[in-house]
């Protein structure tokens, strides 16, 4: 029965599902992207070049800890995840870049917003910037991400219609 | 005395390896099915040579004294050795260069129902980074630098426990549970979490029987380094996936 294409998995997958799920891929490989992009620039920019935010702060809770842990693993997996799953969706000529742009503003627009609200602020994992005015930076961090949310989510409402994605 | 004691461990060391490596090579030189790809051959090579590095020579030397050298050799021994050997699949070829009678024995004992236990990928992780929580945050840390026995049988289970954890991710070799990649990937996040805060609880919480700054070095060492290697994990976790999603008729969700 495996050997049979369309039974593959024990699941029936009609050619119209299945580029149903492929647009919505788009989507999904775009938020993933969006969020291991903003964190790779948060650890690139703020903790190793610039030293603006620390390894460790004495004044993090251990569930401040445990939640900055998860979504590195996360955000590093999503990383590379992504960028797998936007390798399929070329090789499967499934790619709807605008689609997938929105998606990646939208997911580091919400990651950010999460940073800098919920891991900065609530659970004080660490600042933006120790021993300066914290105000002006917090304004910018988070204002650039409600941002970038809704440009994506304009991008995404966009191109909703999957029309547009087979007649390029 | 005890100059002369290591010297001839040493020894015996470094021929047991050369014996894997030969073991292997002649292994592959036999291989009935076509040639056996080169560059597995060659990442077997390179991670008997990083458990060689990590065992005996000056790293091995310096860990005694210094933290960070006891990460690099932690690094090595448990994260880089097991990922280039997974990767080189002994288990398959091992079961291609057994007689067929031997071969079977073999894998009835890899389907048997505690082999199934050992090699799921829960238990895998909990044994490498449980294991890795136990040394850290417990009086083990201190028993194993007072006896060589202990130190060794850690060392023995670091490797082993990163090497079972490697394959049940990347599930390349012959075992008879299959699981799927969404499942293996929440695996691995957990498992890479648990690594990283960890090495933050041992930034902030330094151990007694080292230096304050030599132990937050090597955390930080730890947070990074793991990090690296996870990342060659991660990719070729999904390179695998993305060789099976190939075929056309594939589904697009996992």
């Amino acid at each position: 029965m495996k050997n049979i294409p369309f039974l593959k998995g024990g699941v029936f997958m009609t050619n119209l599902e299945n580029s149903t799920n492929y647009f919505h891929l788009n989507l999904w490989s775009g938020i993933l992207f969006g969020l291991g992009l903003v964190a790779f620039f948060d650890e690139a920019v703020f903790h190793q070049l610039l030293h603006w935010h620390h390894f460790y702060d004495k004044s993090t809770t251990s569930l401040g800890l445990i939640s900055d842990g998860l979504f590195h693993a996360f955000s590093w997996f999503a990383t590379i995840g992504s960028l797998f799953m936007f390798a399929n969706l070329r090789r499967k000529k499934s790619l709807y870049i605008k689609r997938w742009i929105g998606g990646v503003l939208l997911g580091a627009g919400l990651f950010q917003l999460y940073d800098g609200t919920v891991q900065h602020k609530w659970l004080k994992l660490h600042q933006i910037r120790y021993n300066v005015d914290i105000l002006p930076y917090d304004l910018t961090w988070n204002i650039t991400a409600t941002i970038m949310t809704l440009i994506g989510f304009i991008l995404i409402f966009k191109t909703r219609n999957r029309s547009g994605h087979f007649e390029r | 005395m005890q100059y002369i004691y290591f010297n001839v461990f040493e020894l015996f060391f470094i021929l047991l390896i050369l014996l894997f490596i030969g073991g292997y090579l002649i292994a592959a030189m036999n291989y009935k099915k076509g040639a056996w790809p080169k560059s597995r051959s060659i990442l077997w090579i390179v991670g008997m040579l990083c458990i060689l590095v990590s065992v005996i020579g000056p790293i091995a030397e310096l860990s005694h004294h210094l933290f960070v050298f006891h990460m690099i050799m932690h690094l090595l021994l448990g994260m880089l050795a097991p990922f280039f050997i997974a990767l080189s699949r002994p288990i398959t070829l091992l079961l291609t260069s057994l007689k067929t009678q031997h071969a079977r024995r073999v894998t009835r004992i890899l389907r048997s129902a505690p082999v199934g236990l050992l090699t799921h990928p829960i238990t895998t992780m909990l044994l490498n980074i449980g294991g890795l929580w136990v040394l850290y945050t417990s009086t083990v840390f201190n028993l194993i630098h007072e006896s060589t026995f202990l130190l060794n049988l850690v060392h023995i289970h670091l490797f082993f426990s990163g090497f079972l954890f490697t394959t049940s991710i990347i599930a390349i070799e012959p075992f008879p549970h299959k699981f799927s990649f969404l499942f293996r990937s929440s695996i691995m996040i957990i498992a890479l979490a648990g690594h990283d805060i960890l090495s933050k609880l041992l930034f902030s919480n330094p151990l007694d029987s080292f230096g304050f700054d030599d132990v937050q070095f090597g955390a930080i060492l730890m947070y990074y380094g793991g990090d690296l290697v996870d990342l060659l994990l991660i990719t070729v976790l999904c390179y695998f996936w993305y060789k099976s999603a190939n075929s056309n008729k594939t589904r697009a969700f996992i």
